[in-house]
């Protein structure tokens, strides 16, 4: 059987899907294991146990300065910002999105400014922002919405100026104003878009809060990676990471799960 | 029978293309037309300028006399071959969209007693297309001519004064396609209703129409193909018998 007609069962999928993942952890476990065979005091590539032990403190021990427990600390701060940050990109995105895509004055008029304004990398920017709006929260959460907001505008409003015109000519055959058009017809098959448009942004949003973070800031994740990375602590970069990986994947399935649950039609013909 | 739609000299032009010229044409209330004629002979093209999707070049339309605005409205319903339908709507939804749009400028939704009253009316005309048992399937759901039945029952709603059909049943199978004529007819009969329908299909066109145009080049220039426009060669009415039973 040729391999692009082969067909992979649940069971089997994620089986397979587990191999790379457990062997890559298998080769790390080896190397590490050798390399504190020869120095019990490595740091480059700490064990679990030491990536615990260095967690523990993080996890559960309030900050003598701050009084804090770290790791959540910093995953709240670094939550809030990421949710601000796409938070405001969505609603602008959706909006924006569907006045450029809807109405051609509009899209006329503005299209060359937003693609502008996407074209410039957003880290060229940051200076602008921590000049604008100081080294505060605000600067970092602006960076995330001029990194993505553009690209999920340009998104949305694409899918909506690409829907069939047959079915905008249908709508004001029914009597349907250009408003009732945007409302009833753009806004609803924009919105599983949207929500395709935010996973993929999730990524480069990630990109934008650690960027911010690391530059200044005094709490959240990337913070305090790249502080740590000044003692060689891998044992709590490891983790850190893996956190992170962790807090995306989450977002990824259940913005999924979401459209699939809210937008069943936009999901093929089995709903 | 009094004149619905008239075409006085109407042209239509992409840039140098003539694609319809000096089309004449008076179109009785109660008449079912269909349109015939080669590929790029300006079908479509016609539909659209009836539906106000474009405006002629030059030439007037008038609708009960009054000239046509060159947009789209609820005097003139539409069914295309694909498309006619809104995906992210239940069957129900997708009929109770007209009424809707119409009550509720603003939230384009009804609620309550309105809501239930358009979801009746909408129930009533999807029962007279055969869709009283699929109120709440999405488009998806269901096949092509049953979203054919659908986008009738959508147009039919807004009782227009003159229904397009742009090639409706060109996509569907052959014993579906005879469904829907059957379909077609009755309704054209039961709502009075006048009908223009583009097709490919000559029986079609003549099984269920009362006239048959015919659009084609009445000349050809082989070095500039582009610059002579159809128009209607052949007008054949056809006896119709005038009710169900004499059929």
């Amino acid at each position: 059987m040729r391999w692009v007609n082969r067909r992979i069962g649940r069971g089997n999928s994620i089986l397979l899907g587990a191999i790379p993942i457990v062997l890559l952890v298998l080769f790390y476990l080896v190397v590490a294991a050798n390399r504190h065979a020869i120095n019990p005091s490595d740091k480059i590539l700490p064990l679990p146990s030491g990536m615990a032990s260095a967690m523990h403190g993080l996890l559960f021990e309030r900050d003598q300065l701050s009084g804090q427990l770290i790791f959540w600390a910093d995953t709240l701060a670094s939550l809030q910002r990421l949710g601000l940050g796409l938070g405001i990109s969505t609603l602008s995105a959706l909006l924006v999105g569907l006045l450029l895509g809807a109405l051609p004055p509009v899209r006329a008029t503005f299209g060359p400014l937003v693609t502008g304004i996407a074209v410039i990398p957003p880290i060229a920017l940051l200076p602008i922002l921590f000049i604008a709006f100081g080294l505060g929260e605000t600067a970092k959460v602006a960076l995330i919405v001029i990194g993505i907001a553009p690209f999920m505008i340009r998104d949305v409003a694409a899918h909506i100026a690409a829907l069939p015109r047959e079915q905008l000519i249908k709508a004001q055959t029914l009597g349907a104003s250009s408003w009732q058009v945007m409302l009833r017809v753009a806004l609803p098959q924009a919105m599983p878009r949207l929500i395709q448009a935010v996973r993929l942004s999730l990524g480069p949003a990630w990109v934008f809060l650690i960027s911010a973070e690391a530059i200044a800031s005094d709490i959240g994740l990337g913070y305090r990676i790249f502080l740590v990375r000044r003692y060689l602590s891998m044992d709590i970069i490891l983790p850190y990471v893996a956190w992170i990986a962790l807090l995306a994947i989450v977002m990824d399935v259940a913005l999924t799960w979401s459209s699939r649950r809210l937008f069943p039609w936009a999901h093929g013909a089995n709903h | 029978m009094s004149t619905l739609l008239s075409l006085r000299d109407v042209w239509v032009e992409y840039g140098d293309k003539v694609v319809l010229e000096r089309v004449n044409l008076d179109i009785e209330e109660g008449s079912f037309v269909s349109i015939i004629g080669p590929s790029g002979a300006g079908k479509s093209s016609l539909l659209r300028i009836v539906l106000g999707q474009e405006a002629p070049t030059r030439g007037e339309i008038l609708l009960d006399g009054m000239p046509l605005r060159p947009e789209c409205g609820p005097d003139r319903g539409v069914v295309f071959q694909r498309y006619s339908v809104f995906p992210h709507l239940s069957v129900l939804r997708n009929t109770m969209f007209g009424i809707e749009c119409e009550q509720a400028p603003f939230a384009a939704r009804l609620f309550g007693a309105r809501k239930r009253a358009a979801a009746t009316e909408a129930e009533e005309m999807l029962r007279a297309v055969g869709l009283g048992d699929s109120l709440h399937l999405y488009p998806a759901q269901m096949s092509g001519g049953m979203q054919q039945r659908l986008a009738i029952a959508q147009a039919l709603l807004k009782r227009p004064r003159i229904l397009l059909l742009d090639e409706p049943f060109g996509a569907l199978d052959p014993g579906i396609r005879a469904d829907m004529h059957t379909l077609t007819t009755k309704l054209w009969r039961e709502y009075s209703l006048t009908v223009i329908m583009v097709t490919h299909d000559i029986r079609e066109a003549f099984s269920l129409g009362t006239r048959v145009l015919t659009l084609d080049k009445r000349r050809h220039d082989p070095h500039a193909p582009h610059r002579f426009g159809a128009t209607a060669v052949y007008d054949l009415p056809l006896k119709k018998p005038a009710s169900p039973a004499a059929s």
